[in-house]
């Protein structure tokens, strides 16, 4: 970069003006956030924003229209093109969706039904465990909790071999179960880190007012904290929801690849065909198995940028 | 295995015969006796299976790198086994084979039969694995020696021992072209190499904006492997079959002065910019083009020339008929001279990780006629075996059938792809990146044979 945008936009007298106005009304903090407000929504800023979101949005949009191109065009220029050769069709998402051996809502299913559990069980568990984190005083629990914290360090490609063999072992390998499993094991840590974190949160008087009421534990979980934590709750769930819809490894490895427990994203992978001559699929294929996390994400993404934020940021 | 050949002949008349398929379909239910209905797969003739005996209730996972749309027709080319011995197999592709399948081997969880498509990678897992993979039982070894040339048994025997047979094959040795746009230039197909130089510098006469050849090495995690294949057919036509095995097996070093001669013959077109890179650009265009699009300027007469195996004919948009009187076809590679005629190709290998007894009779059922017979007729095209028991009538696409031609045709010498058989640090790492470098940097001759040559496990 060499343009380095200037941090004073605004002329400086017109500011000065600007500012001086309203400043012998307005309180301190009011004055630092109008400030603060300024700065941000300076047309320049605006504009960076703008040509950061187009940047980031021309990949998906260029995808998306490939995806309607036909293979003939698809193999021989780029979706740039389309406004000379405006042919569109739906074949790529007909043979995507219905060309193989497999349906496609097979593995739609598949994928539901591994990714539901994967985000219930790992929530319930961990709600309980950041429970006892935060609010029950135990011996060793400082160093327990830096345990926990410690595992989300540990990459998940050095588990797969032991872990397979030991669902070898077991016999469960190649169904739900071992999914469902890993998944869980991979989000633990984090999400114990996660909902501790906002437990601890909360006001200690809280707690205790319901302890002084005659409540134990079970109800204090229930009916003091769950309905508090909710927000928390839903942000990592969607965070969970999206990285198993998405996992492509832990499903691969554990389950495998047959029709009866591959998810999507096996099959995502596998529709450019074994040398790769049906890859003009490819573009409709990723827009078919984004369909769903999208809809999760639009629909609870309040939750996300609250839950997120309130973890992080305090006060 | 001696009683199922013979009793192969007579088939269809024989009355008993007759009797068990009526048996065994009715087990199966999915055909009535006289129905002689939709297509000839229906009424299934299971003589042939009678020694593979029943097999109901018996599970076998077959694991592949084969994927759909062509695994469909592994599937339904099972179809006669299944319904004859009543074993089901279940069947599961995956393009990341290469690296699942050592996980699932160290984890103790292998499939009971893998097709591995190369027998380096075959031979290393032989070695690292020694007590999971199963050596080929006596039915198998049979008919190895009986449909296969010494060859192709070969490449699927490490140390003495025969661990797997052939399943599909395919050749490598092709170029591509338009028969109608020879015709127009009164082209004819080239059968000495020398024919091969000289049709190329006639047609940059005739056609001064236009280079000869196309090419494209391009394959995401595997880009350069179609430049290794330039390299191995090249030193097949240059230094001779024997000097390739040498080569291969690291007899020679990599760097040997043949191969560097060989390398310098592959350069006299792909690093000629007056040669290549037609409709794509100049010679280091070769390193960014997709190698299945690579070929597409030549309907429309953007290059005349593609090096490619027949399996390239699946990229060919389907409005284009691949026919010697078709938009698109292949001729073979020619060798130094006429009587020269140095055949590369490849194929996949089946291996079995269990000795149970239905296991072992579907890897008999595999490497039989009967197996590659039905594959042949549920296949459109794109598919070839070496088993000289295949009736080349059944092969539907005339690419297929001309490779199965040469294949067959003793006057040809076969060698098996040699980045597939040499250890995975060279044959799927450093050749295919050094022939990148190759051409996208320039890199000279000597360089990348020497670094290859470095690359070779010690």
């Amino acid at each position: 970069m060499t343009v380095i945008p200037p941090t004073n936009l605004v002329d400086e007298t017109e500011a000065d003006t600007r500012a001086a106005r309203p400043a012998r009304k307005m309180s301190r903090a009011e004055k630092r956030a109008m400030a603060v407000k300024g700065k941000l929504s300076s047309p320049w800023a605006s504009g960076i924003a703008i040509v950061i979101a187009v940047l980031w949005t021309v990949p998906t949009f260029g995808l998306f229209v490939t995806s309607f191109r036909p293979r003939a065009e698809i193999r021989s220029s780029g979706w740039w093109t389309l406004p000379w050769n405006p042919e569109l069709t739906l074949e790529n998402y007909q043979e995507a969706l219905f060309g193989s051996s497999t349906s496609l809502a097979t593995y739609f299913l598949n994928s539901l039904v591994i990714t539901l559990p994967a985000v219930l069980i790992p929530i319930s568990l961990a709600l309980l465990a950041a429970y006892a984190f935060a609010w029950i005083d135990f011996r060793g629990r400082n160093l327990l909790f830096v345990g926990v914290f410690a595992l989300q360090v540990v990459p998940i490609q050095v588990t797969l071999v032991p872990l397979l063999s030991q669902y070898v072992s077991w016999g469960l390998a190649g169904s739900f179960w071992v999914v469902w499993l890993s998944h869980s094991i991979f989000a633990l840590p984090l999400a114990i880190y996660l909902l501790h974190n906002f437990m601890k949160d909360i006001p200690p008087s809280l707690v205790e007012a319901a302890r002084v009421d005659g409540a134990g534990h079970v109800k204090i979980f229930f009916q003091v904290l769950l309905p508090l934590l909710t927000p928390a709750i839903a942000s990592f769930a969607i965070f969970q929801f999206l990285w198993v819809w998405n996992d492509l490894l832990v499903a691969l490895v554990f389950a495998g690849g047959t029709p009866d427990v591959a998810p999507l994203t096996v099959r995502v992978a596998e529709l450019a065909g074994t040398r790769g001559s049906q890859w003009h699929l490819l573009s409709a294929g990723a827009f078919i198995a984004m369909i769903v996390p999208l809809i999760v994400f639009l629909a609870l993404q309040r939750y996300f940028v609250r839950g997120l934020l309130g973890g992080a940021v305090k006060g | 295995m001696n009683g199922l050949r013979k009793r192969r002949g007579y088939t269809a008349a024989a009355a008993a015969g007759a009797g068990l398929v009526l048996v065994l379909t009715a087990c199966s239910g999915s055909d009535d006796d006289g129905g002689s209905g939709d297509g000839a797969s229906s009424t299934t003739d299971c003589t042939a299976y009678e020694d593979y005996g029943d097999l109901s209730g018996k599970t076998i996972s077959v694991y592949t790198s084969i994927v759909d749309p062509e695994s469909q027709q592994q599937i339904d080319s099972y179809a006669p086994f299944e319904e004859c011995t009543g074993a089901k197999i279940e069947y599961e592709g995956s393009r990341e084979f290469e690296a699942q399948l050592p996980v699932r081997l160290q984890a103790g969880n292998p499939p009971d039969i893998a097709y591995i498509p190369q027998p380096g990678f075959l031979k290393s897992i032989v070695e690292q694995y020694p007590d999971v993979v199963v050596p080929a039982p006596q039915a198998v070894i049979d008919n190895a020696n009986e449909y296969y040339t010494e060859g192709w048994v070969n490449y699927g025997t490490v140390d003495g021992t025969l661990y797997a047979t052939p399943l599909g094959a395919n050749v490598k040795s092709f170029v591509w072209y338009s028969p109608t746009a020879f015709e127009e230039n009164g082209y004819e197909i080239p059968t000495t190499w020398d024919d091969l130089i000289a049709l190329t510098d006639q047609i940059r006469e005739d056609h001064p904006d236009v280079q000869p050849w196309c090419a494209g090495i391009e394959s995401g995690d595997a880009t350069g492997w179609p430049a290794t294949d330039w390299l191995e057919d090249v030193v097949l036509r240059t230094a001779g079959a024997d000097v390739y095995d040498q080569w291969v097996n690291h007899e020679i070093p990599f760097n040997d002065p043949q191969i560097l001669e060989a390398l310098g013959t592959v350069g006299s077109i792909l690093k000629d910019s007056e040669r290549v890179n037609g409709g794509w650009g100049d010679v280091t265009s070769i390193a960014t083009t997709p190698w299945n699009e690579a070929a597409q300027p030549i309907p429309d007469g953007a290059c005349f020339l593609h090096r490619a195996a027949n399996f390239y004919q699946a990229n060919w948009d389907e409005s284009l008929k691949v026919a010697e009187d078709g938009d698109v076809y292949a001729f073979y590679l020619p060798g130094k001279t006429e009587d020269d005629k140095p055949l590369l190709g490849g194929g996949e290998f089946v291996t079995a990780f269990a000795d149970r007894p239905e296991v072992q009779a579907f890897q008999a059922y595999l490497s039989s006629p009967e197996w590659a017979n039905k594959k042949a007729e549920v296949t459109g095209q794109g598919w070839l075996s070496a088993n000289n028991g295949l009736d080349p009538a059944l092969l539907q696409s005339p690419i297929d059938k001309l490779s199965f031609d040469l294949l067959t045709d003793d006057s040809y010498t076969f060698r098996f792809d040699g980045s597939d058989q040499m250890p995975g640090a060279v044959g799927a790492d450093a050749f295919w990146k050094q022939m990148t470098a190759w051409i996208a940097e320039n890199q000279s001759d000597e360089e990348t044979l020497d670094n290859i040559e470095a690359a070779w496990p010690q």
